[in-house]
């Protein structure tokens, strides 16, 4: 499913740096023990910027490869759309990105929910593909079966050292 | 006569002799020893029994007498003669010649014969001389290595100068015995045995290379104790010791850099970072000429790993290496006809980094800042040697990128070029670097702080921090438009986080320039704070904040606490009830003020005698109106507002000068006793003030004594208290006595305050008399028995804190209440009372008397009780005990828990199936650190753990199921092993927890199914 692992070299070495957005403040609200908060933008956002660049020691937010603004829920309709954006247009990784973000919804996320991953229009040269790839749920099954690569995509979102 | 009870003294040492040799039992040796010690007989004499058996053909039997002399020399060494010690010294050293299975029982001989101060000179140098000679040190086990090592040590720490004489014999003998070690513990001890010998100036002559050779061969260290390791020998133990060897002279330097640079150059990651940390320690002692011939090597392994860092903790090691290295460099002394060794080595620096910053895609400009930063930061020389090259060039770059996310970027660079100059302080450190960049780094600084981006405006604020911070750099003009950029921050910027950053920013530069803050920030927001708006809410929440941030200055904090006290006026006479917050807020500022204010005496005076009157006059004035419960003014007297008070009122007196401490004191206390408002600013009431007299219409009036508490309670300890007999009679009346809780538990507060401090004596004793005729029937029955709980808690506290005697029958009584149907369950909150820390009283900020390990102390006499407690008591009252215990539990300093667990555990885990919510919250907050702290005493419980902690996720409280879910994920750091037949069904049973309704729960939810997700899975 992905063209190669990571290799030694890399392709985009010295990509620029995106500040990391704070923890979300918490809210009196969010501490009141009735009211119901619902699932929101950032919250879907939160569960996705800190994974891990499977080439950099680096968080896709920090990659601007995740933004708060692609992140679209409802939560009462129970979707989920996350656009990423590879950090230049030829990256081998964004297959193996996406389908870490989709993991990581997945694992975090309600099962009412259905999620949909794909990159952001105009910024890859084979989005078709990796879009086909991603939203293909028995694709995406036998990528975890695949031991090799499952080690990836749980180190892409293992808490950093 | 003597002869014959010498004989029979003979025969006795004879009998224990034959029964340790030949009878091989180990019993007799302390008797011997006993025996020698006593004067029954002599060193020899013991030589002399052992005779025949020395003698013996059989080796076995040789050693076995050996090692009984050994065993009682080691136990009396202190006891021996000069001549004694030399004939054994000389007896065992010819032993060495004997048999190999001798060896070990004669190496023991020695190594008690080294403990010994009746060591004639020369002895030592002949035992070393010999061992180095006749023994194969390496061919020994390891405990009789180990005694060769200490044999030496001893001799170093106390034969130093005859050793010396060996000159490089010693050395290289050394050098022989130490060759081919592999265990752990001698390494620790040969390593410490070579520094000794180079920082003691041994004479090493032309073994440096053989010692280094011989200690070198171990780096990097790659040791794993074994699991159960009884030595507790760390792999850190061995890196550090082995370290201080490499690193402890200059002479290895030739053959050590090399070594690094290998290592460096290697693919492991723990081998890089001992060999960088290595070089860091070597940079302390080494000179430039050590490092010179290496330097480009070096420079290039540190580039490479920041430039391609793998671990931000490799890269922290690599930039504090550089830093060392060119702080070394700095040290150089500069002969004319020389170049600088650093000019040299900072310009390859700059060389190799500086074209980074202005490529325009920005890549690598932060490894190669950090990189200029570590060496710029070594010394003010290579501080002016890199920022004279690199502020122009990011100044310039700043102007060149219009978007402000660059700009962010090239502002934190300089940024941390700025904050570099702190570090020389103002008087090592000129800014002529800076001068020459002042106008175009003001100009960039206030571009920031104007600019849209959020973000670049809080970098602009920090640097313009450090930029008014460095004496002489901001003109007057510069001053104060900064001043009037920060306080439209304050007041305009919409973004919470910026505004609070020019709040801070204007609280450390104020005390700098005071006249520029007060002349305009302080006058806006005075000025908001009277204009009245649809958003005033906010608006005046901010002035009210920032005031607060901006007192740090005393001509300031003259400004600022009048505006304050004048806005809380204005607030009381229009409260309506339920403008609590206001107030609150409004004293949270307050407070601020007060503790900015503490360290400067003027200041410190100068806000009680504002403050502490004016806020007695206004909640007097709302508490002696007609219906104080209803009238306008009200919300002064709520709980929240006066709550809200008593920190103002604490931290306006912890820190007074005794003079005004007592002429404060000799004021409020007649006000409360008395009714004495004199001293008050507006002292027209339409009644007395009388909180102490019975009376229904006082009610209003009890609840001040919560005021009366935060001043007296905050005194220094030194400062008499007027009148204190009958103020902790009426304070101990009120307690009992009073229907409202909130006063009673002032007044109680307020009476353990003051017993805390009250000096022993029979003054004390009598008032603890009193206090306990009180408390007994009290407790007993009535209608007032939670007030007397309330008491009884309060003084037991007062007295645990300083170790008083009459603590533990007080303990003892609230113990014996957890087993009342009625007050069982708040004496169980007690216990958290108890050992907790009071924001209000009893704490050391305002000088309670608080002994370290009080807690410490209190659990070990009272938790076994408590575990008695549980299994005796009622099934109806076994959740008090539980729940006490978790609040002594969760007091308790975690490493003491780790040891206590084992007993503790069955406990909690009864406490964790509890209906009660607190018991399982507390119980659930105690479990979870001791699963990160001390897995293995709790992995066999994983079954119940996982069951238990399972089922608390669906609780109707969300702090449970919070808690619940923290520890769900704590219990991933048990042994892996274990948990893999839970996975499955953990994360099923997680899924539910992931649609909580409630988002902080969700969050716990989403982090420990994603752990265990990993569990056991390829790439955790």
């Amino acid at each position: 499913m992905v063209g190669h692992g990571p290799g030694p070299a890399l392709e985009n070495a010295n990509p620029l740096v995106f500040r990391r957005s704070g923890e979300r403040p918490v809210t009196a609200r969010e501490e009141d023990d009735d009211l119901p908060d619902a699932i929101d933008d950032r919250e879907i956002f939160d569960l996705i910027r800190s994974i891990n660049d499977p080439e950099h020691p680096l968080t896709l937010e920090e990659l601007n490869v995740v933004e708060q603004v692609r992140v679209k829920v409802n939560d009462a309709e129970s979707t989920v759309a996350v656009e990423f954006t590879p950090t230049i247009p030829h990256c081998s990784m964004a297959t193996l990105i996406g389908l870490s973000i989709k993991v990581k919804l997945i694992r975090s996320l309600p099962e009412r929910f259905k999620v949909d991953v794909h990159i952001t229009p105009g910024t890859h040269i084979s989005e078709h593909a990796v879009n086909k790839q991603l939203a293909d749920k028995e694709r995406v099954a036998a990528a975890l079966e695949n031991s090799h690569l499952l080690e990836v995509v749980n180190q892409c979102l293992s808490a950093r050292s | 006569m003597r002869g014959a009870r010498r004989g029979g003294a003979m025969a006795a040492l004879r009998a224990l002799v034959h029964d340790f040799v030949s009878g091989l039992q180990d019993g007799p040796a302390p008797e011997v020893a006993a025996g020698l010690r006593a004067g029954s007989w002599t060193a020899l004499d013991v030589v002399e029994a052992l005779g025949s058996s020395l003698e013996h053909p059989e080796p076995r039997t040789r050693a076995r007498g050996l090692q009984l002399l050994g065993q009682v020399l080691l136990r009396c060494h202190g006891a021996l003669r000069h001549a004694e010690v030399t004939h054994l010294v000389l007896f065992f050293e010819a032993r060495l010649k004997d048999h190999h299975l001798v060896i070990p029982a004669v190496l023991h001989g020695l190594h008690a014969l080294s403990l010994s101060e009746a060591l004639a000179p020369g002895l030592a140098v002949s035992v070393l001389k010999a061992i180095f000679q006749e023994v194969h040190v390496q061919s020994l086990l390891q405990l009789d290595r180990h005694t060769v090592y200490t044999i030496i040590t001893n001799f170093m720490r106390t034969r130093e100068e005859e050793l010396k004489s060996l000159g490089t014999d010693f050395t290289f003998g050394f050098i022989q015995v130490m060759d081919g070690e592999k265990d752990p513990r001698n390494l620790l001890v040969a390593f410490q045995i070579v520094r000794d010998l180079v920082l003691k100036g041994y004479a090493l002559g032309p073994f440096v290379e053989e010692l280094f050779e011989v200690t070198s061969c171990y780096f990097p260290i790659d040791f794993t104790p074994p699991p159960n390791d009884p030595h507790g020998i760390q792999r850190e133990d061995l890196i550090v010791s082995l370290r201080a060897v490499l690193a402890s002279t200059p002479q290895f330097a030739e053959f050590l850099l090399p070594l690094l640079i290998e290592k460096m150059d290697s693919e492991l990651q723990s081998a890089k970072l001992d060999a960088v940390q290595t070089l860091s320690a070597c940079c302390a002692i080494y000179g430039p000429k050590e490092l010179q011939e290496f330097l480009p090597s070096l420079w290039a392994s540190l580039r490479r790993e920041v430039f391609q860092t793998a671990s931000e903790k490799l890269e922290a090691e690599c930039l504090g290496t550089l830093t060392a290295l060119a702080a070394c460099l700095s040290h150089a002394v500069l002969h004319a006809d020389t170049h600088d060794p650093l000019d040299t080595f900072l310009s390859g620096v700059l060389q190799d980094c500086r074209h980074h910053l202005c490529e325009p895609d920005m890549k690598l400009v932060w490894p190669s800042a950090k990189l200029l930063q570590a060496a710029a930061s070594a010394s003010l020389r290579a501080y002016h040697h890199i920022a004279g090259s690199v502020l122009p060039l990011l100044l310039e770059q700043y102007n060149q990128h219009p978007q402000s996310s660059q700009r962010r970027t090239i502002l934190e660079m300089l940024l941390g070029f700025l904050e570099l100059l702190q570090k020389w302080g103002h008087e090592e450190g000129d800014e002529t670097v800076l001068l020459g960049v002042r106008a175009p780094l003001c100009s960039v600084v206030f571009s920031a702080l104007t600019d849209p981006s959020v973000q670049l405006q809080i970098v602009g604020v920090r640097a313009l921090t450090v930029l008014g911070a460095l004496p002489g750099l901001l003109v007057a003009s510069d001053l104060d438009l900064a001043v009037d950029h920060l306080t439209r921050l304050v007041l305009h910027e919409e973004d919470p986080q910026s505004s609070m950053a020019a709040m801070e920013a204007a609280g450390t530069l104020a005390p700098a320039h005071p006249g520029a803050f007060t002349d305009h920030m302080v006058r806006a927001l005075a000025q908001e704070l009277q204009t009245e708006r649809e958003d005033e809410g906010t608006r005046h929440q901010r002035c009210l904040q920032a005031l607060a941030a901006v007192s740090t200055h005393p001509s300031i904090v003259r400004e600022t606490v009048p505006v304050l006290l004048q806005h809380l006026r204005h607030l009381q006479r229009g409260s309506e009830p339920g403008d609590t917050g206001k107030t609150a807020s409004l004293c949270r500022s307050l407070h601020r003020v007060a503790v900015q204010s503490q360290h400067d005496p003027e200041s410190c005076s100068f806000y009680h005698q504002a403050v502490v009157p004016c806020l007695l006059g206004l909640a007097l004035q709302a508490a002696l109106q007609e219906d104080a419960l209803l009238a306008p003014g009200k919300a002064l007297l709520e709980e929240e507002a006066l709550t809200s008070m008593v920190p103002v009122i604490s931290a306006a007196s912890t820190h007074l000068s005794p003079e005004l401490a007592v002429q404060s004191a000799a004021l409020i206390v007649p006000l409360f006793l008395d009714g004495d408002v004199s001293f008050l600013p507006q002292n027209s009431f339409p009644c007395s003030f009388q909180p102490f007299q019975d009376g229904p219409c006082l009610a209003a009036q009890r609840r001040l004594v919560t005021l009366l508490m935060a001043f007296i309670c905050s005194l220094p300890r030194n400062v008499p208290v007027p009148q204190q007999d009958r103020l902790l009679r009426e304070l101990l009346a009120l307690s009992c006595a009073c229907d409202c809780p909130f006063a009673a538990t002032a007044a109680a507060k307020c009476f353990a305050g003051l017993v805390n401090k009250h000096p022993e004596g029979p003054q004390l004793d009598e008032v603890l008399q009193l206090a306990l005729n009180r408390l007994e029937p009290g407790l007993a029955e009535g209608p007032r028995r939670t007030q007397a709980l309330g008491l009884l808690l309060w003084v037991t506290k007062a007295l645990v804190l300083r170790y008083h005697p009459l603590s533990s029958r007080l303990t003892d009584k609230v113990l014996a209440l957890l087993g009342d149907a009625e007050l069982g369950p708040a004496a169980a909150e007690g216990l958290g009372l108890l050992l907790g820390d009071a924001p209000d009283v009893l704490h050391r900020g305002c000088h309670a008397d608080v002994r370290l390990m009080y807690r410490q102390r209190f659990f070990t006499d009272n938790v076994p009780r408590l575990v008695q407690g549980f299994h005796a008591a009622h099934s109806d009252v076994k959740a008090n005990y539980l729940k006490g215990l978790s609040h002594v539990l969760n007091h308790l300093p975690k490493p003491v828990l780790v040891t206590e667990l084992p007993t503790l555990l069955p406990l909690l885990l009864e406490a964790l199936s509890c209906l009660d919510r607190g018991v399982q919250l507390s119980t659930l907050r105690c479990l979870q650190p001791l699963l990160l702290e001390a897995p293995r005493a709790l992995s066999p419980h994983g079954d119940t753990l996982v069951t238990k902690f399972l089922s608390l996720t669906d609780s109707p409280a969300m702090a449970v199921r919070i808690a619940a879910l923290r520890c769900i994920h704590a219990l991933t750091s048990l042994p892996a092993p274990g948990l893999l037949p839970y996975k499955a069904r953990v994360i099923r049973a997680l899924a539910k927890p992931l649609d909580d309704k409630k988002r902080l729960v969700r969050k716990e939810a989403v982090v420990a199914r994603g752990d265990w997700f990993l569990l056991g899975s390829p790439g955790r």
